[in-house]
C-alpha cells in the first residue's frame, strides 16, 4: 500500500500515512462526484475499475514476471463468456455469482496454463507474437462457433446476462433506502469493483515480497542466472500465466454481468493493446503505476470525448476526430512517447530501476 | 483434382504476397533483432496511397492507360512507404537501439497503431473499392482451374523483386554492408560501414517491398481499408519464422509454404471436421504454425538462428 501513496504527488514522499488515507478517501467519495457532472461518469469509473483489475493482474505476468503478453484479453474473454454460458437465458443455466465466479477463475487459469505450457521455452518478442496469436485464436472462435452448434452465438454476442445477486440482493436494481432516497445501481457495482480492487492490491502487495514475488523478479532481470541459484523458472512461469489469467477471467465475470452483454467485439486485439498502454504508461512492476495508468487511459478518452468534439465543432464545423479514434490516437502516442521519454512509466518501479539511476551516477549508461 | 490445383494456384498467389512483406520483416529482424510490427501496416499505407493517386490522375488525366496508371501510382506508393519507414527509424527505433528489448517491442506495436489511426483519419473507417486495372477475367489454363491475369502478374512482379533484392544483397556493396552489420554492428562500423545508414536502408528497402505488396493485394482483393495491413502482417511474421527468421531465401519459402496451407486448409478444413469448421476459420493457420514452428523447430526451415533472444 505504501506504493500506491507515493503515487499521491508531494503528500506520498513527506507523509506516506496521510497520502494512503487520501488515496482511500478518493476512491470512497469517487462516485459521488462522478455523479455531480452526470451519470455516465459514474460508468466511467466504474469501467475504470474493471480496467484497473485487468491491468493488475497483466502487470503480474508483463511487469513482475517479465512476460510480454499481448493475448491478455483472452482470459476477460474466458470469464465473461462463462458469465454468459452460466448465467444467462442463452442455455437457460442460471447459477449464482458464488459459483460462477471460482469456476470461470479457474477456468481462465486453465487456460493460462494452456497458453503456458507451450511457451515455456520462448521469450520477449517471440513470447509476445505467439500470445497474441492466441488470443486471435480465442478471437476467431468467439466469432464463428455459432454453427453447425451455437455456441458462442458468433459475432451477434450473447445478450441479458444475470446481474450479480449478492445474498438476495440485486445490484442491477436502485437500492431503495428511504422513501425518496435511493442509492443507483452503478454506485453499488462501484463498490464491488473497489472491493475487488483493493482484495487484489493487498494481494498483489503481498505477493510481491512473497518468495514468489522475489524469484519473478530475479527471473525478469536474468533468467539464466535464477536457474543457476535453483528457481524452477518453469513452475514460476506457468503461476505467473495462471494468476495473471485468473484476474483477467474474474474481470471478466464482473464486465459480464455488470454489461449484461458480451460479445466478441469487446475482446479484439485493440483492448489486449490498451491494457498493455495502461501498464506500460503507469510503470511496470509497479502496483501504483498499473493503477494510475489505468485511471488515466482509461478516462481521458472519455474526458476526451466530451472536450475534444464541441471544439472541433467551433474550430472546424464538424466532427474530424471521433471518440474511437481519439482513443486510439491516444493510446498509440502513449505507448511511443513514453517509451522514447520515460520508459520506466510515470511512477518508475522502486526495484527496478534503481541500477539505472547508480549507473548513471558513475557516467555509465545503458 | 481441379480444387486441389485450384488450391495450389491460390496459395501460390497470397504465399507470394506474403513471401514480400516476409522479407521486409526478416530483414529488419536480421539486422536488428527486431519484430518491426508496423511493416505489416506499411502494406496499408501502400494500397491507400495508391488508390489515392490513382483517383487522382483518373481526375487529371482521364485518358491515361491504365498500365502507365497502375505504374504511377505504385511508384507514389513505394515512395511514400519508404519515407514513413526512414522516418519510423529515424524517430521511432534510432532513440531505442541500445534499451531493452522490450522498449523497441512496445514502441513497435505503438507505431502500427498509430499508423492505423492516421490512416483512419486520412481515408475514413470505409472499405475503399481499388480499381482493378489489370483484368480480373479468369483463365483456363486446365478445365476447372481459374487463374486471373492480375494472379499471374502478382507471381510474377513478386518474383522479379525478390530476384532483385537476392541480387542487391548478395552483388552490391550496400548488399555486403547489409550482411555485415547483420553479423555484428560493432565490428561493421569498425571496418568503416555507416551502420546508421545501411539499418535505414534496411528499413526502406523493406518499405519498398511492403508497398509493392500492398498494392498487389488490394488489387487482387479490389478493396482496401485502414486495417487491412495487420493480419498480413502477422501472417508474414509467421512466414519469416516458419522459413527461419533473418534468412532471405526462407522468407520466400515461408511465405509460399504458408500461402499454401492456407488455401489448403480453408478449402479442406470442412471435411476435414466434417462440417464443424468452416473457412471463417482461415486465419488460425497462421498461428497454428507459428506456435508450432517456435516449439518443434524454432531455427525454421532454412535459418541457423537461435531463437532464445529476450
Amino acid at each position: 500500500m505504501n506504493e500506491l501513496a507515493l503515487a499521491v504527488p508531494w503528500l506520498g514522499k513527506r507523509n506516506p500515512l496521510a497520502a494512503r488515507w487520501v488515496v482511500v478517501a478518493i476512491a470512497l467519495v469517487a462516485p459521488l462526484i462522478a455523479i455531480s457532472f452526470g451519470r455516465t461518469w459514474v460508468r466511467v469509473i466504474d469501467f475504470a475499475m474493471l480496467y484497473i483489475l485487468l491491468a493488475l493482474g497483466l502487470n503480474l505476468v508483463v511487469g513482475f514476471a517479465g512476460l510480454l503478453d499481448l493475448g491478455y484479453i483472452a482470459f476477460y474473454a474466458v470469464g465473461a463468456y462463462t458469465t454468459a454460458f452460466l448465467a444467462s437465458p442463452h442455455f437457460d443455466v442460471h447459477l449464482p455469482i458464488y459459483i460462477v465466479l471460482p469456476l470461470a477463475a479457474c477456468f481462465a487459469a486453465m487456460a493460462g496454463i494452456t497458453l503456458g505450457f507451450p511457451v515455456l521455452r520462448l521469450r520477449g518478442d517471440y513470447l509476445a507474437i505467439v500470445t497474441l496469436g492466441f488470443g486471435e485464436i480465442v478471437r476467431i472462435f468467439m466469432n464463428n462457433l455459432n454453427y453447425p452448434v451455437n455456441i458462442t452465438n458468433g459475432p451477434q454476442g450473447i445478450n441479458s446476462l444475470d446481474p450479480v445477486i449478492l445474498f438476495g440482493w440485486d445490484l442491477s436494481q436502485n437500492l431503495q433506502v428511504t422513501e425518496d432516497l435511493s442509492i443507483n445501481s452503478l454506485f453499488l457495482y462501484y463498490y464491488l469493483f473497489l472491493g475487488c480492487v483493493a482484495g487484489a492490491i493487498l494481494f498483489i502487495s503481498r505477493l510481491q515480497v512473497s518468495r514468489v514475488g522475489r524469484a519473478w523478479a530475479a527471473m525478469r532481470d536474468d533468467e539464466l542466472a535464477a536457474k543457476a541459484i535453483g528457481i524452477n523458472t518453469r513452475n514460476l512461469k506457468l503461476l505467473a500465466f495462471s494468476l495473471g489469467a485468473t484476474f483477467g477471467g474474474v474481470s471478466g465475470v464482473l464486465f459480464g454481468t455488470f454489461q449484461g452483454f458480451v460479445s466478441p467485439e469487446s475482446f479484439s486485439l485493440m483492448e489486449s493493446i490498451a491494457v498493455l498502454t495502461m501498464v506500460v504508461f503507469g510503470g511496470m512492476g509497479n502496483i501504483a503505476g498499473a493503477i494510475v495508468g489505468a485511471i488515466v487511459l482509461s478516462a481521458l478518452p472519455e474526458i476526451l470525448r466530451h472536450i475534444a468534439a464541441p471544439v472541433q465543432n467551433a474550430l472546424f464545423g464538424h466532427v474530424i476526430l471521433d471518440p474511437e479514434v481519439l482513443r486510439m490516437l491516444l493510446l498509440s502516442l502513449a505507448m511511443i512517447l513514453m517509451m522514447l521519454l520515460r520508459p520506466a512509466g510515470l511512477i518508475p518501479a522502486a526495484a527496478r530501476y534503481s541500477h539505472i539511476k547508480h549507473l548513471k551516477s558513475k557516467g555509465v549508461t545503458q | 483434382m481441379e480444387i486441389f490445383l485450384q488450391q495450389v494456384v491460390n496459395g501460390l498467389v497470397v504465399g507470394s504476397v506474403y513471401a514480400l512483406v516476409a522479407l521486409g520483416y526478416t530483414m529488419v529482424y536480421g539486422i536488428l533483432g527486431l519484430i518491426n510490427f508496423a511493416h505489416g501496416d506499411l502494406v496499408m499505407v501502400g494500397a491507400l496511397t495508391a488508390l489515392q493517386t490513382m483517383m487522382f490522375l483518373m481526375g487529371v488525366a482521364p485518358g491515361m492507360s491504365p498500365m502507365a496508371m497502375l505504374g504511377l501510382s505504385l511508384l507514389v506508393a513505394v515512395g511514400v512507404c519508404m519515407i514513413l519507414a526512414f522516418l519510423m527509424e529515424r524517430l521511432a527505433y534510432r532513440p531505442l537501439r541500445n534499451a531493452p528489448r522490450l522498449a523497441p517491442l512496445i514502441t513497435a506495436i505503438g507505431v502500427s497503431f498509430l499508423l492505423q489511426t492516421l490512416a483512419m483519419i486520412v481515408w475514413g473507417r470505409n472499405y475503399h473499392t481499388f480499381p482493378q486495372l489489370i483484368s480480373t477475367t479468369p483463365l483456363q489454363p486446365v478445365e476447372g482451374v481459374f487463374i486471373t491475369p492480375i494472379q499471374i502478374t502478382i507471381v510474377a512482379v513478386s518474383a522479379l523483386m525478390m530476384a532483385g533484392l537476392i541480387l542487391l544483397v548478395t552483388k552490391t556493396k550496400l548488399g555486403r554492408a547489409m550482411r555485415a552489420t547483420a553479423e555484428n554492428h560493432r565490428v561493421a562500423a569498425l571496418m568503416g560501414v555507416d551502420t546508421n545508414l545501411i539499418i535505414a536502408s534496411t528499413f526502406v528497402i523493406g518499405a519498398a517491398l511492403a508497398a509493392v505488396a500492398g498494392v498487389m493485394f488490394a488489387s487482387n482483393y479490389g478493396i482496401a481499408h485502414y486495417g487491412m495491413g495487420f493480419m498480413p502482417g502477422l501472417k508474414a511474421f509467421t512466414a519469416a519464422v516458419l522459413g527461419g527468421i533473418g534468412n532471405l531465401g526462407g522468407a520466400m519459402l515461408g511465405g509460399i509454404v504458408l500461402g499454401l496451407v492456407e488455401s489448403f486448409g480453408a478449402g479442406y478444413i470442412e471435411q476435414a471436421t466434417f462440417g464443424f469448421l468452416n473457412s471463417s476459420y482461415q486465419d488460425i493457420f497462421a498461428f497454428i504454425i507459428l506456435g508450432l514452428v517456435l516449439i518443434f523447430k524454432p531455427t525454421g526451415l532454412l535459418g541457423e538462428r537461435v531463437s532464445d533472444r529476450a
